[in-house]
């Protein structure tokens, strides 16, 4: 007898296998390029529990991810969701399916599920992402559970809690670009005194040696404390906070491997239209075209115009990503594209358009290799999409106390789309003093684009942030307009007003 | 296998009853939960138990939709996302979260927090019940109820000593001789049952501040005494100058006018236990709720004869919760604290306003009766 020791669920069934290896077949002769996929079969309560996790089921202790599965649980028990699918970007993928499922519904989560895989093998935003995580996870898990025993249940939790706090302040870009400027090469002048004009023999009386002394030691002052730290405002607040918050080994480890798990995801949230959107446009493709069978037929409609359903005061990422891979494929094939495209302005000829060129095959999979979710809306939300899928923009209107359809131009609903998606609708916020007042106090700036912090959680936050840090904490942003700044120095919060 | 999540899980529940004992106070004054009762569950709203971070204040910021209409058609409440509006991610709202607890944990957290004392069923051993506890190891029973891991060590130890078992090939195999099995024993359990008894003034100077504190006492007296006895029947009696009984909604909100009359009520309580709830199988609790403003001093030394004479010996707990109104003369409290001495199950408590509740409860079932 032997165990596969690693196996969190149950192995697929023969009849499930069958599928899976037909569908993988499928999958690849269209092209599809995955790392190996494992499917494990669990019930609905290990589905929570690993969904709870975010998909790994080894993951370090932390009563939030207990939470999240009393949400699901409840959420599961009085049908509100239910969890198809997870899928993890690792090699091998790890996908999940839900024992209960219907056969069609399983087959439809392992065409879907190869979608994910290829997004996730080939996107260059996941290029740098760790590709053995699963084990990666494992450890991060094993040394918290250490240190839990070496410095309690309390220490370590309360740690981590005020790391969870500021997880997001990460920069999303930083894996792609060397941020750090080098050292630069100017010397630097030291301070000259001016001296004032005199002759020769009148220079010792009007600028005495003692006074040009006192004024050189005045400028060096001035230029030490001119000297920032950091130099330029850092955006990957917790790799400041590791390289300089006085912490603990330990603290600083789990400081690194929050750090760590926070970049992991960063490019699944940086993606979720695009990657949802392929693996719903494949799953569809890989089901019409060949795995379904005629009795399937129907279970498989209900199931994908579940995936794809609207719901008039949200985005659904599958549909909005199904429906603009199918446009660009469908503008790619009839060559709705280019210059003599952009310059037609008579509406019938550029409905009916159609010079079958056949690129849109092509063209997905290179717009699936090189886009995030941001230049993906950017580039192909056409006016002509935004109509035909009767985009909208609502406000809450004050006067009738309802929210309402605002406008329908495709130049606003595009703007709002994309400052939705900028920063994954987060606030930019910096490091932008380390030494301010010259006492070491930790200094942030949000970059203010509009929408203001909001308040009671900041605060909470920067009382977090205190606690790391442990000197006194401010962050710079806007309220209504006006400039303010927010501070916790231990013991109380403190509001002011800035000028300018 | 096992759940990892279990202790996540636990520990998330430990938290959560650290946060409602530390909000207690506010949630016992403010009868919040009441509303939120369901049979078995209570749902307690607890504020930001989520880490907090730096976010938007997104409010009424407005997003994107898809459908039809035309601009200004409004949409239904429920389909807009207010939270995350506008962002196609799927960062998590800013929910309060509502925990559902069981009555007992909440009674539980309660007793903690008030230092409230086991209450001692008086000697009524006289009903019991039975039930079975999976306690011991026997060497038949079904295959669904086999102990693992004791047929895993009879094998090991069959194996050893028959010198078959070999340290580097170290397979285990149970014969029919080597399974344990769970198995149960029946053990009786005395019953003990309980009468929750609340009487109300509902005259004139009674108004909706009062009843309100009267709704939140009697909830958390339910709470607590529900979870010490396994059958606990409620019984409600109203009086002006006159006493009916009544069912709760009645009690909760029926306002009459005209003068008060205490012994009425005191009279069909002792008529209401004397006739159907017999001493020595019941455990008899009576509240009374008053503004203290009673209507003449002749019924007043009336009720404490009665009191003293018949109630008060019958009952296990007799506790009077005088609220405050700006009519009453607030006397009658006076009067028993004056009368009535050396006698360990009355409870006398002055409630003033909601915040003398938590105070009053811990009066009322501080004494462990």
């Amino acid at each position: 007898m032997s165990f596969v020791v690693q196996s969190t669920g149950h192995l697929l069934t023969p009849e499930l296998e069958r599928s899976r290896v037909q569908i993988e077949q499928y999958a690849r002769e269209y092209g599809l390029d995955f790392y190996e996929t494992i499917f494990e079969i669990l019930d609905f309560e290990e589905m929570n529990m690993v969904a709870a996790y975010g998909g790994f089921p080894n993951r370090y202790p932390h009563w939030k991810f207990g939470m999240e599965y009393e949400r699901l649980n409840k959420s599961y028990a009085y049908g509100l969701h239910k969890i198809y699918e997870m899928v993890i970007n690792n090699d091998p993928c790890y996908a999940y399916l839900l024992e209960c499922n219907h056969m069609v519904d399983q087959k439809i989560v392992m065409a879907h599920v190869h979608g994910h895989c290829d997004f996730f093998k080939n996107n260059i935003w996941f290029s740098k992402t760790n590709r053995k995580m699963m084990d990666t996870m494992a450890n991060h898990g094993t040394k918290i559970r250490k240190y839990i025993d070496k410095y309690g249940l309390d220490a370590v939790e309360s740690f981590i809690d005020l790391c969870l706090s500021i997880d997001d302040l990460i920069d999303h870009h930083s894996p792609f670009i060397e941020r750090r400027s080098k050292p630069t090469e100017k010397v630097d002048d030291p301070p000259m005194v001016k001296k004032l004009a005199s002759s020769e023999y009148m220079d010792n009386f009007i600028n005495p040696e003692e006074f040009l002394q006192q004024q050189k030691s005045k400028l060096e002052e001035e230029r030490r404390k001119r000297r920032r730290f950091p130099e330029e405002p850092q955006k990957d607040v917790l790799l400041f906070l590791i390289e300089n918050a006085p912490l603990e080994h330990w603290q600083r480890d789990v400081l690194w491997m929050i750090r760590e798990e926070a970049y992991y995801f960063a490019p699944q949230a940086q993606t979720k239209i695009m990657n949802e959107g392929w693996a719903t446009y494949w799953h569809a493709k890989i089901m019409t075209e060949r795995a379904l069978t005629d009795a399937e037929v129907i279970d498989f409609a209900d199931h994908h115009s579940g995936t794809v359903a609207m719901h008039p005061g949200q985005i659904n990422p599958y549909k909005l990503g199904f429906e603009l891979w199918k446009d660009i494929e469908d503008r790619w094939n009839k060559g709705k594209f280019g210059k003599d495209y952009d310059d037609c302005d008579d509406y019938v000829t550029k409905r009916e358009w159609n010079r079958e060129v056949g690129l849109g095959r092509e063209k997905i999979f290179e717009t699936r290799r090189v886009h995030n979710d941001i230049t993906f809306i950017d580039a192909f939300f056409t006016e002509e999409f935004c109509n035909e899928h009767k985009f909208f923009i609502y406000q809450f209107n004050p006067d009738r106390g309802v929210y309402e359809i605002a406008d329908r131009n495709w130049k606003s609903v595009k703007q709002k789309l994309l400052t939705g998606l900028t920063n994954f609708g987060q606030p930019f916020i910096f490091v932008s003093d380390a030494n301010f007042d010259n006492r070491g106090e930790l200094l942030l700036e949000h970059r203010h684009e509009g929408i203001d912090l909001r308040i009671d959680y900041a605060k909470d936050t920067l009382k977090n942030l205190q606690q790391i840090w442990s000197r006194p904490v401010h962050i710079k942003t806007l309220v209504e307009g006006k400039a303010k700044m927010f501070t916790y120095d231990g013991e109380k919060h403190i509001e002011r007003k800035l000028d300018g | 296998m096992v759940l990892n999540i279990e202790q996540d899980y636990l520990r998330f529940r430990q938290i959560v009853r650290g946060k409602i004992k530390q909000d207690l106070k506010k949630y016992i004054s403010q009868g919040e939960l009441i509303g939120k009762k369901g049979k078995d569950f209570v749902s307690i709203p607890i504020p930001q138990i989520e880490m907090p971070n730096f976010r938007f204040g997104r409010r009424n910021a407005g997003g994107v939709g898809q459908g039809d209409g035309e601009v200004g058609t409004p949409l239904s409440p429920g389909d807009v996302d207010d939270d995350g509006a506008g962002q196609a991610g799927n960062a998590a709202g800013a929910h309060i979260l509502e925990v559902d607890l069981t009555m007992e944990e909440l009674a539980q957290i309660l007793a903690e927090e008030l230092e409230l004392p086991r209450i001692q069923p008086k000697g009524t051993n006289r009903i019991k019940t039975e039930r079975d506890h999976y306690s011991q190891v026997s060497k038949v029973g079904p295959e669904s109820l086999r102990h693992f891991k004791r047929t895993y060590k009879e094998a090991l130890r069959r194996q050893i000593t028959a010198g078959t078992y070999d340290p580097m090939n170290p397979y285990i195999v149970p014969i029919h001789e080597d399974k344990r099995y769970l198995s149960w024993k029946t053990k009786a359990k005395p019953e003990s049952n309980a009468l929750i008894l609340y009487m109300m003034d509902v005259s004139g100077s009674m108004g909706d501040e009062q009843k309100e504190i009267v709704r939140i006492e009697s909830f958390w007296i339910d709470t607590w005494i529900k979870t010490n006895y396994n059958g606990v029947v409620t019984r409600y009696i109203i009086h002006d100058a006159v006493a009916q009984e009544v069912d709760s909604d009645t009690f909760f909100h029926t306002r009459e006018s005209g003068g008060t009359v205490i012994s009425s009520a005191y009279e069909l309580s002792l008529k209401i236990i004397t006739e159907e709830y017999p001493q020595d199988l019941w455990n008899i609790y009576v509240f009374h709720f008053s503004d203290g403003d009673n209507w003449s001093g002749g019924d007043t030394d009336r009720c404490i004869n009665l009191l003293k004479a018949q109630l008060l010996p019958n009952v296990n707990l007799f506790g009077y919760g005088q609220v405050e109104s700006t009519y009453g003369s607030g006397q009658f409290i006076r009067e028993l604290e004056n009368n009535i001495s050396d006698v360990d199950n009355l409870v006398l408590s002055r409630i003033e306003n909601k915040d003398d509740i938590y105070q009053s409860i811990k009066d009322f079932l501080g004494k462990g009766k």
